[in-house]
């Protein structure tokens, strides 16, 4: 995910300073991985320096001085050409699941990893059923609903490769110690 | 908590093929449980055996103090249409009944008036959102619209405790979610207790707790787990 492109399109609507673009990426992507304000002007500095945004102005509002920003013709170019790209899948699985199942059965044996599977299974399920609280609680937004729905899909994939590994692993034993 | 229904040690077989192998399960009021488990381990038997459909081989089923295992085929009817709802993957709505009479089936077996009777159904339709398909026949309505005047007839008698056999299994996502919605918020707010049969992650999610049936059993891991022979699990250790 480009921290870039997502704050160049948040500067889309129009000018903008670095603390309301902290809280319309907090309000629209609440179940992002959090963006910290320094990270902001960091990424602010860098499209800036890219002439990818422009200074807009400075207010002060009773507090510091506010340096707003604006989105550039080459910013709105780039946020185009990013929105028009299709995300390669994944070209390796990187699954630290997969990994941990391979070896403990390769350092430790058949009874490691069908632990490690039955309390990774215990997790996963503990965590789609909050999901499920959440997107199901009268005052779930429908931005909850669909951060959501996309985590659940990706635990409920991972809880059925967990299941057809439990019923695997003895086989995969003799496969990885031979 | 106030246990409504128990399953004890229950025993059931088809033939020579045992398919539930001494279950044992408890639920209160109010609780939304979810039976999952592999294809064929036991958990649309059990379900038929807790609603009373079947009777167990062995074992007991006690719903408020009541064996009904026990009772004759006419008091287990009775307690279906009274107590019970239950609700199939395919609705089974019958085909040459409109939604509306298909709703008010369950109250004119128990004797309620005609007149009573529809109004009631009626009433259920207009809660699930269907109403305007009071009198469309259920060979006209999309499997959702099917699913949800299906839920209507099994909740018609208001019962206190709801079956369900993957109900959502015949339906898309959004379909899906609406029935389970509506599951979760009866549960909630009218404490009907729910037992829900689902092989499907995403549904038992909406559960308080999940019961896993493997090969007739309930596996006390709570996950499904594949029986690993000693000779194999011991091999390998360092």
């Amino acid at each position: 995910m480009s921290t870039g492109h997502i704050l160049l399109g948040l500067l889309a609507a129009g000018p903008v300073h670095g603390y309301e673009l902290k809280r319309a990426y907090d309000q629209r992507l609440p179940h992002a991985k959090p963006l910290a304000f320094g990270q902001v002007y960091a990424t602010l500095s860098r499209l800036e320096r890219d002439g990818l945004v422009a200074f807009a102005g400075q207010d002060r509002d009773g507090g510091p001085d506010r340096t707003s920003f604006r989105l550039t013709d080459r910013g709105r170019a780039a946020l185009d050409a990013w929105l028009g790209e299709v995300e390669p899948p994944a070209p390796h699985v990187t699954s630290v699941l997969l990994a941990k199942v391979v070896i403990a059965l390769l350092a430790a044996g058949v009874d490691r990893a069908r632990n490690y599977l039955v309390a990774q299974q215990r997790a996963h399920s503990a965590r789609l059923r909050e999901l499920t609280t959440i997107k199901t609680d009268p005052g779930a937004t429908l931005g909850d609903v669909i951060a959501a729905d996309y985590a659940i899909a990706h635990l409920d994939a991972d809880l059925r490769w967990l299941r057809t590994t439990v019923d695997r692993v003895v086989d995969l034993h003799r496969e990885v110690r031979s | 908590m106030t246990s409504v229904l128990t399953v004890r040690g229950v025993v059931k077989s088809y033939g020579p093929t045992p398919a539930l192998r001494g279950v044992t399960l408890d639920v209160t009021e109010g609780e939304i449980v979810a039976v999952t488990g592999p294809s064929g381990c036991g958990k649309s038997t059990l379900l038929h055996c807790a609603s009373g459909i079947l009777r167990p081989d062995a074992g007991e089923v006690v719903y408020r103090g009541t064996r009904v295992d026990t009772l004759s085929e006419t008091r287990r009817s009775r307690l279906r249409r009274t107590e019970f709802g239950v609700l199939f993957q395919f609705g089974h709505l019958v085909a040459e009944l409109s939604a509306i009479e298909n709703v008010a089936l369950p109250l004119l077996l128990a004797g309620t008036g005609r007149r009573e009777a529809r109004t009631a159904a009626l009433s259920w339709l207009d809660r699930l959102g269907v109403a305007d398909l009071a009198d469309v026949l259920p060979g006209e309505m999309s499997g959702g619209q099917q699913q949800r005047c299906a839920l209507a007839r099994a909740l018609v008698t208001e019962p206190r405790v709801l079956f369900a056999d993957e109900p959502t299994g015949a339906l898309d996502t959004l379909s899906g979610e609406q029935v389970l919605g509506y599951l979760t918020r009866l549960a909630r707010t009218q404490r009907t207790t729910v037992v829900l049969v689902t092989h499907d992650a995403r549904v038992a999610g909406y559960a308080d707790r999940e019961v896993v049936l493997r090969d007739g059993e309930v596996d006390e891991s709570g996950l499904g787990l594949a029986r690993v022979p000693a000779t194999d699990a011991g091999r390998g250790e360092r």
